[in-house]
C-alpha cells in the first residue's frame, strides 16, 4: 500500500488551464511569470521539492482577482512551497535573496568556502544518499519471503565490485573523498535494510492465540450468525528500540564521521531510536539527527562531536545517561549499542557501576569496538576490562561488513 | 463562499484565536487552492486550536480524528453495527423472511456506524476535518488518508461508493514523532507554528484567562519567554503558560517581582520533568525574574 504513495493522483483546480488563461489575459504579467519560474528553480536548487503543479498554483495566486497584498505574498508562497520545517526555516532567506537581492554575497561566500572540518559532510550530501535509500524499504518489503536470503542485506547494494571492496576495508584506510561518500551512503542504507528486515521478522512471528469475538461475529454474519469462521487476535509485537551511544573522543576520531552517518541512518529508519554522543560529557543528538536535510544534520553533529578532542569519560557519560535519559528512552525491548574503543580517562570502578545499572534496565548491551578489527587486539584497556562483564555482545566495527554481521543478532533480540 | 484574507484574520480574532501574522494567509490559500493544510510545530503551540478556530471562522462543524499507532479503517472510517445486525437476523428469521431480504436489510445505512472520516464527507455543509497528530498513525494509514484526500470518496464493499456531498476543509497536525511521507507533504500546504513572541503570548493570556491584569500578562509572557531560553528537556507550551497564568492570577499576585517564592513554587506548571525542575533552581528563577523586571 505504501508503495503507491508516489503515484497517488493529485487532482486540483487544474493549474494548467489557469496558466493558459493567465497567459492570454495577462500578457503584462509575463515578466512576473518568468521571475516566478526563476524563483521556483532557485528553490529547487536549494533542495526544495517543487513540481510544476506548485508553480502553477503560485501563479494562480499571483494573478487571481482576489490578489493578495504584497506583504501577504511571502507567507502565501511559503505555505505553498515549503514541505518541511527545514524548508520553512530557509525559505525567508532565499525569498529575500531572490526578490530583493539581500544577503546574496554572504551566501555565496558561505557556500564556497571549503572549511576543512565540514568537508566530508558536504561531499557526503552531494552523494545523494537520501533519495535512493528512501525508496529501498518498500521495494524490499514487497518481495516474497522466499526471496529472503542471508545475503539479502548486502545483495541490495548491487553490482559494483568497488562496493564490495569498501565493505571490507578498514574505515581508517578509506581516504579518497568519493570512497568516503560511498562508505557513508552504504552505512545509511545498511541502517535502513536492518530496519526493513526487523519489521518483516515481526510479521512472521505474529501468531496470537486469543479469539477476537467482535471480528468473529462480523465475519460470520453471512452465516446467519453461526460461528463457523473464527478470527484470532494477534499479539502486537513492539518493534525493537535502539539506543546508540557514540564515543566521539580523540582516540575515535578516525571513525567518528562514519558512525555519525550510520547514526543518522539509524534514527531515520527506526521509528524508535535515540542517539547520544559523548566524549567528556553526554549530548542527546536525536533531534538534530531527525533533520531530513542530511548535510545539516551531519554537519551539526560533526561539530558537536568535534567539540572536545580531549579525554573520554565513559563512566561519567553513562552516569548522565542513566540518571537523566534512561527512564525515558529505555524500555524492556531496548538494545543499547555503545560504540567506543574503551579508552576511558575516568575511574574503571565508576564505569563498571554504571554498566551494571544500565544492564539491569535494558534488554541487551552491544558494545562495538573498532579496535577488535585490528590484528592482535585484546581488550586490555582498563575501562574495557571493567565493562566487559556486563556486555551481551562485544563485536568489531571497523568496517561495513562487521556492521552488517550484527543484523541477525539484532533480529533475535 | 470563500472569504478574503483580511476577513479571515478578523474572524479569527473574533473567534478568540490570537493568530500569528501569516496563518490567515495560509487559511485563505487553503480555500483558494482547495488543498489541505499541514501544521507542524512543538507540542503545545496551539496547532489543534487552529482547527477549532477555522471551524469558528466558517461557522462549520468541527470533526476531529485523533490518530494513534494502530489506528485502522474501523476506527477512522466506518464500521458495521454487528450486534444490531445479529439481532435483526434473528428477529427476521423467526418471522420467516427469506435470506436475500435479510441480507439486503442488514447491510443498509441503518446499520452503518459513521466514524470521523466518513462523517466528514457526508455533511451537507462542508465541515472542518481536523486530523490530529497524523504522525502517530501508521504509514499504511497515511497512504489510505492520501487516497481519501484526493478523491473524497469511500467505497464500502457491501454498500457501494459514497461520494462526498461537500468537500471538507482539512487540517492535519504533526508533532514530528515520525517523518511523514513526501507524497502527503506535497499534497498539503505547509505552515510551521513556532512559540508565540511576548506580545502575542500576552494577548493570548488576556483572551484566555479572564480578569487578568494586562501588566501581569506581559510579565508572565516575558517570564515564560525567558524560561524557554533555558536549556530544558520539555519547553513549556502555550497551554502551560495559560495554566501558570491562571495559577498566578488565582493566588492574587499582581506583580511577579513581589512574590519570588510563590513564583518559584508555581513554576511546576511550566516545568514538567524532574530534570527541568532540578535545573530551574531558586537562584535561576530569581535571575529570570530579574530579567523580566
Amino acid at each position: 500500500m505504501t508503495g503507491n504513495l508516489q503515484e497517488v493522483p493529485r487532482p486540483r483546480a487544474d493549474p494548467d488551464s489557469r496558466l493558459r488563461k493567465s497567459e492570454r489575459s495577462e500578457s503584462l504579467r509575463a515578466p512576473a511569470r518568468r521571475r516566478l519560474a526563476g524563483f521556483a528553480r532557485t528553490l529547487r536548487d536549494n533542495g526544495f521539492r517543487i513540481g510544476l503543479a506548485e508553480t502553477g498554483d503560485a501563479l494562480a495566486v499571483l494573478t487571481s482577482p482576489a490578489a493578495l497584498r504584497p506583504a501577504s505574498l511571502k507567507p502565501a508562497l511559503r505555505a505553498l512551497f515549503c514541505a518541511t520545517h527545514s524548508d520553512w526555516e530557509r525559505f525567508d532567506e532565499i525569498f529575500d535573496a531572490f526578490w530583493f537581492g539581500r544577503n546574496m554575497r554572504q551566501r555565496q561566500i558561505l557556500s564556497g568556502t571549503p572549511s576543512a572540518p565540514h568537508a566530508p559532510a558536504r561531499r557526503l550530501a552531494e552523494a545523494q544518499v537520501p533519495q535512493e535509500a528512501l525508496g529501498l524499504p518498500d521495494q524490499v518489503e514487497r518481495r516474497s519471503d522466499s526471496a529472503e536470503t542471508p545475503a539479502d542485506g548486502r545483495g541490495r547494494r548491487e553490482g559494483a565490485s568497488r562496493t564490495e571492496l569498501l565493505t571490507a576495508t578498514d574505515l581508517r584506510h578509506i581516504v579518497d573523498p568519493d570512497d568516503v561518500a560511498a562508505t557513508h551512503a552504504l552505512a545509511a542504507r545498511l541502517a535502513r535494510i536492518m530496519r526493513v528486515r526487523l519489521v518483516r521478522r515481526e510479521q512472521i512471528r505474529k501468531r496470537g492465540r486469543r479469539l477476537d469475538l467482535r471480528r468473529t461475529i462480523h465475519r460470520n454474519i453471512s452465516h446467519g450468525g453461526t460461528l463457523l469462521d473464527l478470527a484470532w487476535r494477534r499479539r502486537k509485537i513492539k518493534p525493537l528500540r535502539l539506543v546508540v551511544l557514540l564515543d566521539a573522543s580523540g582516540s575515535m576520531s578516525l571513525y567518528t564521521a562514519f558512525f555519525v552517518r550510520f547514526l543518522h541512518g539509524v534514527v531515520d529508519a527506526f521509528r524508535e531510536a535515540e542517539a547520544f554522543v559523548f566524549h567528556t560529557r553526554l549530548a542527546h543528538v536525536s533531534p538534530s539527527l531527525r533533520d531530513r536535510d542530511v548535510t545539516r544534520a551531519v554537519e551539526k553533529l560533526s561539530l558537536m562531536a568535534q567539540g572536545i578532542g580531549g579525554g573520554t569519560r565513559i563512566g561519567d557519560s553513562l552516569a548522565t545517561f542513566n540518571r537523566w535519559h534512561a527512564r525515558r528512552v529505555i524500555n524492556s525491548r531496548t538494545a543499547v549499542m555503545i560504540v567506543s574503543d574503551g579508552y576511558d580517562t575516568g575511574q574503571p570502578s565508576q564505569l563498571a557501576e554504571e554498566m551494571r545499572r544500565l544492564r539491569r534496565r535494558c534488554k541487551k548491551i552491544i558494545w562495538l569496538n573498532p579496535l577488535i578489527g585490528w590484528r592482535d587486539y585484546s581488550p586490555q584497556a582498563r575501562g574495557m576490562q571493567a565493562a566487559l562483564p556486563y556486555i551481551d555482545l562485544f563485536a568489531p566495527a571497523h568496517n561495513l561488513a562487521s556492521l552488517a554481521a550484527l543484523e541477525p543478532y539484532l533480529v533475535r533480540i | 463562499m470563500s472569504l478574503k484574507r483580511e476577513e479571515i484574520a478578523d474572524k479569527l480574532a473574533t473567534a478568540g484565536y490570537v493568530a500569528d501574522h501569516d496563518i490567515a494567509t495560509a487559511l485563505w490559500l487553503m480555500d483558494f487552492l482547495k488543498r489541505p493544510l499541514l501544521l507542524e510545530g512543538e507540542a503545545g503551540v496551539g496547532k489543534t486550536e487552529v482547527g477549532k478556530a477555522l471551524a469558528a471562522v466558517h461557522g462549520a462543524e468541527l470533526i476531529r480524528l485523533q490518530c494513534y499507532e494502530g489506528l485502522g479503517q474501523n476506527a477512522a472510517l466506518y464500521e458495521w453495527n454487528y450486534q444490531r445486525q445479529l439481532l435483526a437476523i434473528k428477529a427476521r428469521e423467526s418471522i420467516g423472511e427469506n435470506a436475500d431480504a435479510i441480507e439486503e436489510h442488514i447491510f443498509s445505512e441503518k446499520y452503518l456506524l459513521e466514524r470521523p472520516l466518513l462523517a466528514a464527507i457526508r455533511r451537507d455543509k462542508p465541515p472542518v476535518l481536523l486530523i490530529d497528530e497524523v504522525d502517530r498513525a501508521d504509514e499504511e494509514f497515511e497512504a489510505f488518508l492520501l487516497e481519501l484526500l484526493s478523491d473524497f470518496q469511500v467505497s464500502v464493499p457491501e454498500l457501494g461508493t459514497i461520494k462526498a456531498t461537500a468537500i471538507p476543509r482539512v487540517v492535519l497536525t504533526s508533532n514530528g514523532t515520525r517523518e511523514l511521507s513526501d507524497a502527503l507533504r506535497r499534497r498539503c500546504l505547509y505552515h510551521y507554528i513556532g512559540f508565540p513572541d511576548v506580545d502575542r503570548e500576552a494577548k493570548i493570556i488576556l483572551t484566555r484567562v479572564p480578569g487578568i491584569d494586562a501588566v501581569l500578562a506581559v510579565q508572565i509572557a516575558r517570564m515564560v519567554a525567558a524560561v524557554r531560553k533555558e536549556d530544558l528537556r520539555k519547553v513549556p507550551g502555550v497551554a502551560e503558560t495559560l495554566d501558570w497564568a491562571a495559577t498566578v492570577a488565582g493566588l492574587e499576585i499582581h506583580d511577579l517581582r513581589q512574590e519570588p517564592e510563590a513564583i518559584y513554587e508555581t513554576m511546576i506548571c511550566l516545568l514538567k520533568t524532574q530534570e527541568d525542575q532540578a535545573r530551574v533552581t531558586r537562584e535561576v528563577s530569581a535571575r529570570l525574574l530579574g530579567k523580566v523586571a
